[in-house]
């Protein structure tokens, strides 16, 4: 334990997502030993990103304005609609380049065991977002995990009967990986999301 | 310290840090462990999908002084497949999982009933033989009775005056005769009854010839049974699909 501030401050670096207190007491004394120029850019960016970044009322990414950048975009297909449970993955998709049409974030995943249902999600809006017949596929971007399997699995049923194109994101082998290491379930979806190849 | 190997139903994950989880694993021999599966969320982690809830895993652990650790993992049966397509099987699977977790809460403490319990209603409800929630309700009277609090649904739960009996008593574990019957008890239709005993024997002639009617009341009582002998409230209840 350390006096006063600075045991403050490792507590609350602790409470950061995947930091440990080892982890806590490392970045506590680097930012100690830091210029202070560079702390307050720190702490600046953190107000900033408090005070200025709200949700797109569209699509529930992280936005500057009402309406994110991508919403915003006629440039991006507004026919297809990618879905995906959290704002990293959205990030995640673009730096692919290969999606041009637009996102909902749900917020999480369908997960009864920590009491979280298809009402704590944005499953409603997601819905009313349909309602102007604009989108006419959906694209299922949900975690390849048990929880966003049973996620996709629950959209799906919801949408089909819409008159939606209902799609799941392939799962398969990882790029750079032995057949041998994979699991059975990886094995068995890459044989599901298996392509003709057009030689 | 020392390696052992066991299998066991994968019943919860926990993230930790930047890759790893906890899992909580039902096991034949060693009751519930608690361990860690390292770099389990790396896409090219040798895991993969193994450790994931409904999976029945072949492991080698190695012995921690709180928790163990992970060191192979071999799927026995990937019943999370089969669950996870339909979603009224996820959330009665789900509030299985829920229920055998609350039912070995300390932890190590051998439970081979409760395990083979869970292990055989996993594979009916990946199999998709009978619905969803007959399956979570028959699971739930029968892991309370390997627990030590077996409901009747025949004889009356006070005196033991043969039945049939038509009010259900949720205190006094059942059914109950007329002299034994508290106030306040249910009076459920008596096919609602006959259902209770038939999921409870595994019945299932009878139980899959049931009504929609009595098998939403047969559930309600079931879940009150439930609730009635664990402390805190069994979350994922909530989210099973009628
Ligand atoms: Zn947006």
């Amino acid at each position: 334990m350390y006096e006063g501030v600075v045991q403050d401050l490792i507590d609350e670096l602790g409470r950061l997502p995947g930091v440990g207190p080892k982890s806590a007491q490392r970045i506590a004394f680097h930012l100690l030993q830091s210029d202070p120029v560079d702390v307050r850019r720190l702490v600046a960016a953190l107000v900033e990103v408090t005070e200025k970044v709200r949700f797109c009322e569209l699509c529930g990414n992280v936005s500057a304005e009402d309406q994110c950048r991508i919403c915003r975009d006629p440039r991006r297909d507004a026919a297809v609609l990618c879905v995906v449970e959290e704002p990293k993955d959205v990030v995640a998709i673009e730096k692919t380049r290969e999606f041009r049409g637009r996102y909902h974030v749900l917020g999480g995943a369908i997960s009864p065991i920590e009491g979280i249902g298809p009402d704590d999600l944005r499953v409603k809006e997601l819905v009313t977002r349909l309602a102007s017949g604009e989108v006419t596929e959906i694209i299922l971007a949900t975690d390849p995990n048990l929880e966003g399997e049973a996620t996709a699995t629950y959209l799906a049923r919801l949408l089909k009967p819409m008159g939606l194109k209902v799609t799941r994101l392939a799962s398969g082998l990882p790029v750079g990986g032995d057949l041998e290491y994979a699991d059975e379930l990886t094995l068995g979806r890459a044989f599901e999301g298996r392509r003709l190849l057009d030689v | 310290m020392s390696l052992y190997r066991d299998e066991g139903v994968v019943l919860r994950t926990q993230k930790l840090g930047e890759a790893d989880r906890i899992i909580s694993v039902l096991t034949r021999h060693h009751g519930r462990v608690r361990a860690v599966a390292k770099g389990v969320r790396r896409t090219r982690s040798r895991f993969g999908a193994r450790l994931e809830p409904f999976m029945l895993v072949d492991l080698q652990l190695y012995e921690g002084r709180s928790l163990d650790t992970v060191t192979q993992a071999e799927t026995i049966a990937p019943y999370g497949s089969g669950i996870v397509s339909d979603y009224a099987r996820y959330t009665s699977g789900t509030a299985m999982l829920e229920t055998a977790e609350r039912l070995t809460e300390t932890e190590r403490e051998p439970a081979v009933q409760q395990f083979l319990l869970l292990a055989g209603a996993l594979r009916t409800l990946a199999a998709g033989e009978h619905v969803p929630r007959l399956v979570l309700d028959s699971y739930v009277l029968r892991a309370l009775s390997v627990a030590g609090w077996a409901p009747s649904f025949t004889d009356c739960a006070r005196c033991g005056a043969p039945g049939p009996h038509r009010a259900v008593a949720v205190a006094a574990g059942g059914v109950v005769c007329p002299q034994c019957r508290p106030p306040g008890s249910a009076a459920p239709h008596p096919a609602t009854i006959a259902l209770l005993a038939a999921l409870l024997t595994g019945d299932w002639e009878t139980a899959d010839a049931s009504e929609g009617p009595r098998r939403r009341e047969a559930s309600g009582l079931t879940a009150a049974y439930l609730q009635w002998h664990l402390e805190r409230q069994v979350r994922s209840l909530r989210l099973v699909e009628r």
